[in-house]
């Protein structure tokens, strides 16, 4: 027998029409599933009874195993046991600090990193895969049917070869992504501000190692990510040591503390922190062999203690607001994620510095998957009037190489995906037959600056005149944030396209100081620019002026005169190597008068070829 | 009474319709489709229309179209789990047979 759910008025599906759909947080340390049921979003539990699901994957010979058993194994097969691979995700060998990883990496022969284990070498990406499989195994129990999609989270700042990445992920676990959806987005949907005014949102995330501060703009129904900022490396684990700090100094206790005493200590002090929320004083008794010690910790003492970190927090608030060029008084809402949000101090603190109460009431280590469990259901069509279709945006732009070293840009940063849109190019010489097309990332005008995405080659263009073919490059950003680009000859029909997928990966960091660079090397870059075009333009003239010459020199032009011309394009060459664009100028202008005449001859001449042998009649 | 809810089904009900913010109550029908002829309809009710029985259980507003009644009189609805799945399961009296997945049936 089939269990049924509460549909909204009119909107029962026919039986065995029903579309089921989850949203799934994949976290560095914790993931988590969700689904709407009955018209409300919950997170699905395993059997146990537990919703969050370890980020950790342990390989043996012979199975895998995910989740608390995997965590567990950590400390006694650490080689085996991989956790945090989010962190690995999309980074190419080079990117990573293998010191800071329990496991043994290998670099692929792409550059990619491989985690070596009992079990072979693994890409990041199918230890991802692995997670996702154990949740959406979960979903299909809970839900009593096969899957149509989920939704996955990603961090606002992810860029295309993470993005990528998590897809393959899903692919490898048998998944259909319906949509990659920016954390600080699904949080804001799940507390219904999509449907909201419109307005500034700031999406404070504080989790158990990592700190990230976003800000969204909400406009016409769009999430757009304004600015990101934060700390990889600071969240509740902190607050933890430092009341292990704390007990380990009143109790007196001296030297090393063993690996079980560090972990007793440890648990002891994350209790304590837990209790404080909710109590103002908060009893700790250590009671072992070597010491007897009780004590009572205040939650003011708690806030001390934490008030150097949370500080910190405000700090990348502060730098990330500045970044999006808004003032704490335009911040409609500030939404509250991650389970460290339940500290009372970090609330206190934040809602000071937003001068704002923020939104807490749903719960904060689940908030991100009910909201991608909201947008799945709407995605997989459970509601087919529904108003919103959330969208992302380019977080860089996207563009190609032209002639010059110049980067054109296609597909400008922040429009809203999915997007296409098209420009056409055409060829620079004479009976070009092929043409390479480079696509770059970022906002900076020579592509050196910029970042390579890819490259692949248009061949087959019949031969024109230079500047006769039309051929129209198509630059498409699919809902995910993924590109995919092709080019066509518009007479002849022939078409390449690629399919992008970076190989290697880019940090916010990177991302923030690509933008900063552009801004901060904008008017060097239009003056490269101008350079580069201008010398171009003397190309593109000695070019032709070469053909003209070589086809009509010897009938139209006395020797003196083509001697002028040749020595003027000498000057011309010579000048054009310089980076004097003024000079360049000037000196296409002096050709350009020299010329004049030739060109008129050259039109009158073929002119008259035209006319020969027509009578005036016909003309 | 012609319907009934259990208490597990009643605190669910109520629950789901609490945190849906509006709604008058819950509908329950048949539509005829599915693979036994006929198919349960269970929804969030925003306007009662003329038409409808109106019938309070245990706190609980149900709604049930006069057509509808005639196959549901009687009926019990009930939420259970059956392992990691939970839902609502309607046990009626009037049924005869039904598919395979019980999410049609027949009188």
């Amino acid at each position: 027998m089939a269990l049924l759910q509460i549909a909204e008025p009119g909107q029962s599906a026919a039986p065995h029409e029903h579309k089921l759909a989850v949203g799934i947080d994949l976290g560095t340390t914790n993931s988590l599933v969700a689904s709407v049921r009955s018209g409300s979003a919950k997170t699905l539990v395993d059997n146990t009874g537990r919703d969050i699901l370890p980020s950790v994957v342990r390989y043996t010979a012979d199975s895998i195993v995910v989740g608390e058993d995997a965590a567990q194994q950590a400390v006694t097969d650490p080689e085996n046991t991989i956790s945090s691979v989010k962190r690995l995700m999309g980074k190419s060998f080079s990117d990573i600090d293998t010191a800071r990883i329990p496991n043994v990496l290998v670099e692929s022969a792409s550059g990619q990193p491989l985690i070596k284990t009992v079990a072979g070498e693994l890409n990041p990406v199918q230890v991802s895969a692995e997670i996702l499989k154990a949740l959406a195994a979960r979903a299909t129990e809970s839900l009593a049917g096969e899957l149509n999609g989920v939704v996955i989270t990603v961090p606002a700042y992810f860029d295309d070869a993470q993005r990528q990445g998590t897809k393959d992920a899903a692919n490898i676990a048998g998944l259909n992504v319906l949509r990659l959806l920016n954390e600080p987005t699904a949080a804001a949907i799940a507390y219904g501000l999509d449907a909201g005014q419109e307005g500034v949102i700031a999406v404070y995330d504080l989790g158990g190692g990592t700190f990230d501060i976003s800000v969204l703009r909400l406009n016409k129904g769009v999430f757009e990510v304004l600015a990101t900022g934060g700390d990889s490396a600071l969240g509740g684990d902190d607050f933890d040591h430092l009341v292990v700090d704390w007990i380990t100094t009143e109790a007196g206790l001296v030297g090393e503390q063993s690996l079980a005493m560090q972990r007793l200590l440890l648990i002891q002090a994350k209790q304590a922190k837990q209790a404080l929320t909710d109590s103002d004083t908060v009893d700790i008794t250590l009671a072992l062999e070597t010491v007897n010690w009780q004590g009572s910790l205040s939650r003011a003492t708690f806030d001390e203690l934490i008030q150097p970190l949370v500080k910190r927090t405000l700090l990348a608030c502060r730098r990330s607001l500045k970044d999006a060029d808004i003032s704490k008084d335009e911040v409609l809402e500030v939404v509250m994620v991650g389970g460290s949000t339940r500290v009372p101090l970090v609330r206190e603190k934040v809602g000071e510095f937003f001068a704002q109460q923020p939104l807490t009431s749903i719960n904060p280590d689940k908030v991100v998957a009910i909201g991608a469990a909201i947008q799945a259901d709407v995605l997989v069509g459970n509601k087919p009037d529904s108003e919103l279709l959330l969208l992302d945006v380019t977080p860089l732009s996207l563009g190609l190489e032209t002639m010059g070293n110049l980067v054109e840009k296609v597909i400008p940063r922040n429009t809203t995906i999915p997007v296409a849109r098209a420009q056409e190019f055409t060829t620079f010489k004479d009976g070009q037959t092929a043409m390479t097309i480079h696509v770059l990332q970022g906002e900076r005008e020579l592509v050196s600056d910029c970042r390579s995405l890819a490259r692949f080659s248009l061949t087959g263009i019949p031969p024109m005149a230079a500047g006769a073919a039309h051929i129209r490059v198509t630059f498409q950003v699919d809902a995910d944030g993924l590109l995919s680009v092709s080019a066509m000859e518009k007479s002849s029909g022939v078409s390449a396209s690629i399919q992008v997928k970076p190989s290697y990966g880019l940090g916010d960091d990177e991302v923030a100081n690509m933008l900063k660079d552009s801004m901060t090397y904008a008017q060097e870059d239009v003056t490269a620019r101008m350079l580069a075009e201008q010398q171009l333009e003397a190309d593109r003239v000695m070019e032709s002026l070469i053909v003209a010459l070589q086809q009509d020199g010897k009938t139209l032009l006395s020797d003196a005169e083509q001697t002028a011309i040749e020595n003027a394009i000498q000057i011309l060459y010579k000048i054009r190597q310089g980076d004097d664009r003024d000079a360049i100028e000037k000196e296409i202008k002096t050709v350009d008068k020299l010329t004049q005449d030739f060109a008129a001859r050259r039109m009158d001449a073929s002119i008259r070829k035209a006319l020969q042998g027509q009578s005036v009649d016909k003309v | 009474m012609a319907v009934t809810l259990s208490d597990s089904a009643a605190a669910r009900v109520a629950n789901y319709l609490e945190k849906r913010g509006a709604g008058a109550g819950l509908r329950l029908g048949v539509k005829t489709s599915g693979c036994s002829g006929l198919a349960y309809i269970l929804e969030f009710v925003d306007t009662i229309d003329e038409s409808d029985e109106v019938f309070v259980e245990k706190g609980v507003t149900v709604i049930i179209d006069k057509k509808s009644y005639v196959y549901l009189d009687g009926i019990e609805l009930d939420f259970v789990k059956e392992g990691l799945n939970e839902g609502f399961e309607f046990n009626n009296p009037n049924m005869k047979g039904e598919c395979g997945c019980g999410e049609s049936f027949s009188v």
